[in-house]
């Protein structure tokens, strides 16, 4: 009883609460490291050093006026922030942020479940978060928010294509589909797979840029543009919901990355018995470690690069992405059979 | 049995998207309704107007004097450029000698306004088309500009710098060693823009080969200042025409091969570095002397009608001015508007684009809306 | 008894939710729906046991063609009424018997299937093995379907260059 049911739902409220803290921080951390990169302070009010800025945000946006435009479709407009929103969150179900644990004398998985399609799960359930963008610049009725959508709806297809091809040639490296289980033949491999597949790793962290909509490829809500893109009608917590989903998803996709390329909770060099001390750190925080570097890469190039335009970016994807990350299948399923 | 003809499976119609004239990008109050196919744009209808205050009107009813303070109004952000042109109109039209010591100083006003004026086009440009940091760099260092001109007479944005015949006020002490020391910060963080942008992939893509025009139809268009030269004219009339103090700087007239925006983004970096040079020279060289001439008392230019234009930041700003020689104010004022003609430009060159080259090319033919409408 | 339940549970919702799509007047409502339909659908592929079948129809289906399927319904326009049923071309007595034909196919179905029940290769793919069942599925398809599996790879891939010719005339 305690095993199947009190642990897991134990589980899931840690880690949705954890999950819904870190994107609001994370809002706090991209207005801080970017105010940083281009020599400001960012927030400063709020609490000491801008801390408590996001509970203040969260408060602002909450108590915001909830407007639907009149010639909106007044469900499917209230049902996208919420179809953006749920897939962000159910994604971390099969994420693994550790091995099992001994735990108040009780061995608890750091992960809530580890399911034998744990990898076809993440990318099945992470392409349907696509619908709410593309129904909420619809159901805007609006010009601008339509445009965005269709942007946002050509890009997460041709780059998901890209994604999971790199997936694929994981699978192959790992031989199995399940999260755990690619983390354990890291493990057994004695070595980061990220050094093994290079270019699977360049590509997916590209198409993770582009899945996640985010700079370069922040097309869909391109300011400059589109006025902000497919939420341009919304206001208040609805439109906090998209903000929130984005950021959920660079979470979703840093972990991912982390754990198929990285090693996930693994130490660095984990053959390397001379760096054993480095075990004295808990795995789970060698996984979060890890994927805040991947976050902080994500705002250092939101920071940097100027903005790709619609038809480069489709190139880009279909062009150049794909063919290599073919071809990278490819290359891993020969070398897989002759060695 | 009557058969009717099938009716087409879709309707495919043009969208018209309406940017402005509240729009993050357009720079102010411009308005453009785009006829779009997909994302290309089939046409476009530029619309201005909406920041109309009728300076022209208003400078006809004001006495010569007074008249500085609304040509600092139209292009808001190089005021200077502005209050120089038309002094120096009123001057030629009266045919007052101005002294070397103003005409340096003058020099010098008017390159840092280009060069505050160049980081704000380089910022905005470069946000448009989404790399935000740049934008915050260059407001950096225009900042300092804004501190020399608030040392100099007391404001930042609108100086109301230039007198008739001369300068209301003479340099601080000290002022020229800062300005010393700005040149050498701004050679440094020239560099720091152009890692940023010169050589990156994306900036190259976005820019290389959009919103291409050659050099007799840019002419043909009227256009001016960096978005001639990026075409590969060399016009300016700091060189062709020399007025105030350029006669005697060695400077260089930048220009581009291609008459694209990346062309037009060079040009404009390049006269940074040329704008510094000039600055250094006019510092170093500056002489003592009077800053105001022989002006008489009550301004009140004989009858005549002159025409005289200064290259501002944005192209050749140029005045008409007619006096009947009786009235304390100007019979006739009209203004030859560098962002006004330049926008005429620009249906040509967004046709044809996508609609994430529409801000681009706005960006890049870089306009004051306040000087658009006037 | 639960798994009863939950199946009869989600099959009225399936088959309200097709109903659904057919019967709504504003088609992108219509997708929305069917997207639910996929979805219920996968739910019962879980409740077999069939996790990797699940997936993927989640992942081809509800994540990949449906938002095909709306890409194109927004980029029509949708400000035209429906078009009345009123073709003089109808044939009702055609449409009817071929109704008919279906509706005799499906009470065959359920009274064979009722007669002989469980049908072993079924069982055998709802069985969680060893391995789990995509290693199943994985070596079913590439040693006894390896033929048809060829040929429906080679079917969509001659869908794929002929929809890539008519919607580029000149290449």
């Amino acid at each position: 009883m305690v095993d199947t049911l009190v642990v897991p739902l134990l589980k899931i409220i840690i880690l949705l609460n954890a999950v819904l803290v870190a994107v609001t921080y994370m809002v706090l951390l991209e207005r801080k490291v970017i105010a940083w990169v281009q020599s400001r302070l960012g927030p400063m009010r709020v609490g000491p050093y801008g801390a408590l800025q996001p509970i203040a945000d969260a408060i602002k946006l909450m108590t915001k006026e909830d407007i639907t435009p009149t010639r909106a479709d007044r469900w499917v407009f209230t049902a996208s922030p919420i179809i953006v929103m749920v897939p962000a969150l159910i994604v971390f179900a099969v994420i693994p942020f550790g091995p099992e644990v001994e735990l108040f004398g009780r061995s608890v998985p750091l992960y809530i479940t580890d399911v034998n399609v744990g990898l076809l799960y993440i990318v099945s359930i992470a392409s349907l978060g696509v619908y709410g963008i593309i129904l909420a610049g619809w159901a805007s009725n609006s010009k601008y928010p339509l445009l965005s959508s269709l942007r946002a709806s050509a890009q997460l297809i041709s780059y998901e294509v890209a994604v999971t091809m790199t997936l694929v040639s994981m699978v192959l490296m790992a031989g199995t589909l399940s999260m755990v289980g690619i983390v354990e033949s890291q493990r057994e491999a004695g070595l980061w797979f990220a050094f093994v597949q290079p270019v699977a790793f360049v590509i997916f962290f590209i198409g993770g840029l582009a899945e996640t909509n985010r700079a370069p490829f922040d097309l869909p809500e391109a300011e400059q543009e589109l006025t902000g893109g497919f939420h341009t009608e919304y206001s208040g917590m609805r439109f906090a919901l998209f903000f929130l989903a984005e950021y959920a998803n660079m979470i979703v996709i840093s972990c991912v990355a982390v754990t198929l390329f990285m090693g996930g909770w693994l130490r660095p060099f984990p053959s390397v018995e001379a760096l054993g001390f480095l075990d004295l750190v808990p795995s789970w925080i060698w996984f979060l470690f890890k994927t805040f570097v991947f976050l902080y890469v994500f705002l250092w190039i939101r920071a940097t690069l100027p903005r790709y335009r619609y038809d480069q970016l489709m190139h880009i994807g279909w062009k150049v992405l794909i063919p290599i990350a073919i071809g990278n299948v490819v290359v891993t399923g020969i070398a897989k059979v002759l060695l | 049995m009557k058969i009717e003809a099938p009716r087409p499976m879709f309707d495919t119609s043009e969208l018209v998207l309406n940017m402005g004239p509240q729009h993050p990008s357009t720079h102010g109050v411009l308005r453009i309704v785009l006829r779009l196919d997909g994302e290309r744009v089939v046409d476009a209808d530029i619309v201005v107007g909406y920041l109309h205050r009728g300076i022209e009107k208003l400078c006809e009813n004001r006495d010569w004097s007074q008249i500085i303070l609304l040509t600092d109004r139209m292009d808001y952000v190089a005021a200077a450029s502005s209050n120089l042109g038309y002094c120096e109109t009123v001057e030629k039209l009266m045919s007052v000698e101005v002294p070397r010591r103003a005409q340096y100083i003058r020099t010098i006003l008017g390159e840092l306004q280009r060069i505050a004026s160049h980081c704000l086009w380089l910022g905005t440009h470069a946000m448009d088309i989404g790399a935000m940091t740049v934008f915050l760099y260059a407001f950096r260092e225009r900042e300092l500009i804004l501190d020399l001109f608030e040392e100099y007479c007391g404001a930042r944005l609108t100086y109301n710098a230039t007198r008739i015949g001369g300068l209301p006020l003479d340099i601080p002490p000290g002022w020229d060693k800062k300005v010393r020391e700005f040149c050498h910060i701004m050679d440094s963080k020239l560099g720091e823009y152009e890692t940023l942008l010169t050589h990156n992939r994306i900036w190259l893509d976005r820019t290389k080969g959009i919103g291409v025009i050659d050099g007799p139809e840019a002419i043909a268009m009227g256009l001016c200042g960096p978005t001639l030269r990026g075409s590969g004219v060399p016009r300016d009339v700091r060189k062709d025409e020399p007025y105030a103090a350029y006669d005697e700087f060695d400077f260089e007239v930048p220009i581009g091969t291609e008459g694209d925006t990346y062309d037009r983004y060079l040009v404009r970096l390049e006269e940074f570095r040329q704008s510094l040079r000039i600055i250094r020279q006019a510092v170093d060289g500056l002489p003592e002397g009077p800053i105001v001439g022989k002006v008489p008392r009550l301004i009140k230019p004989p009858a005549g009608e002159t025409y005289h234009a200064v290259e501002s930041p944005k192209g050749e700003i140029g005045f008409f001015i007619a006096s009947d020689g009786r009235s304390t104010n100007p019979y006739r004022f009209r203004v030859r508007p560098p962002s006004f003609c330049n926008l005429q430009g620009l249906r040509r060159l967004i046709r044809g684009h996508l609609v994430a080259d529409v801000v681009a090319l706005i960006g890049s033919i870089d306009i004051v809306l306040g000087e658009v409408d006037r | 008894m639960g798994e009863a339940v939950i199946f009869y549970v989600l099959s009225a919702l399936i088959l309200g939710f097709a109903v659904l799509v057919i019967s709504t007047r504003n088609t992108v409502h219509s997708v929305l729906f069917l997207v639910m339909n996929f979805l219920l659908v996968a739910m019962l592929y879980v409740l077999v046991g069939a996790e990797f079948l699940a997936v993927i129809q989640v992942l081809v289906y509800a994540g990949g063609i449906v938002v095909l399927y709306l890409f194109v319904v927004m980029l029509v326009n949708l400000k035209r009424p429906p078009e009345v049923h009123q073709d003089p071309r109808r044939q009702a007595r055609l449409g009817l018997a071929v109704a008919g034909a279906v509706l005799a196919e499906l009470v065959a179905i359920i009274v064979y299937s009722s007669a002989s029940p469980a049908a072993p290769a079924v069982a055998a793919a709802g069985q969680t093995v060893e391995g789990g069942n995509v290693e199943q599925i994985g070596w079913l398809l590439y040693t006894d379907y390896l033929i048809p599996f060829e040929v429906a790879s080679i079917l969509l891939l001659v869908a794929m260059v002929g929809a890539i010719v008519l919607a580029k005339r000149e290449l």
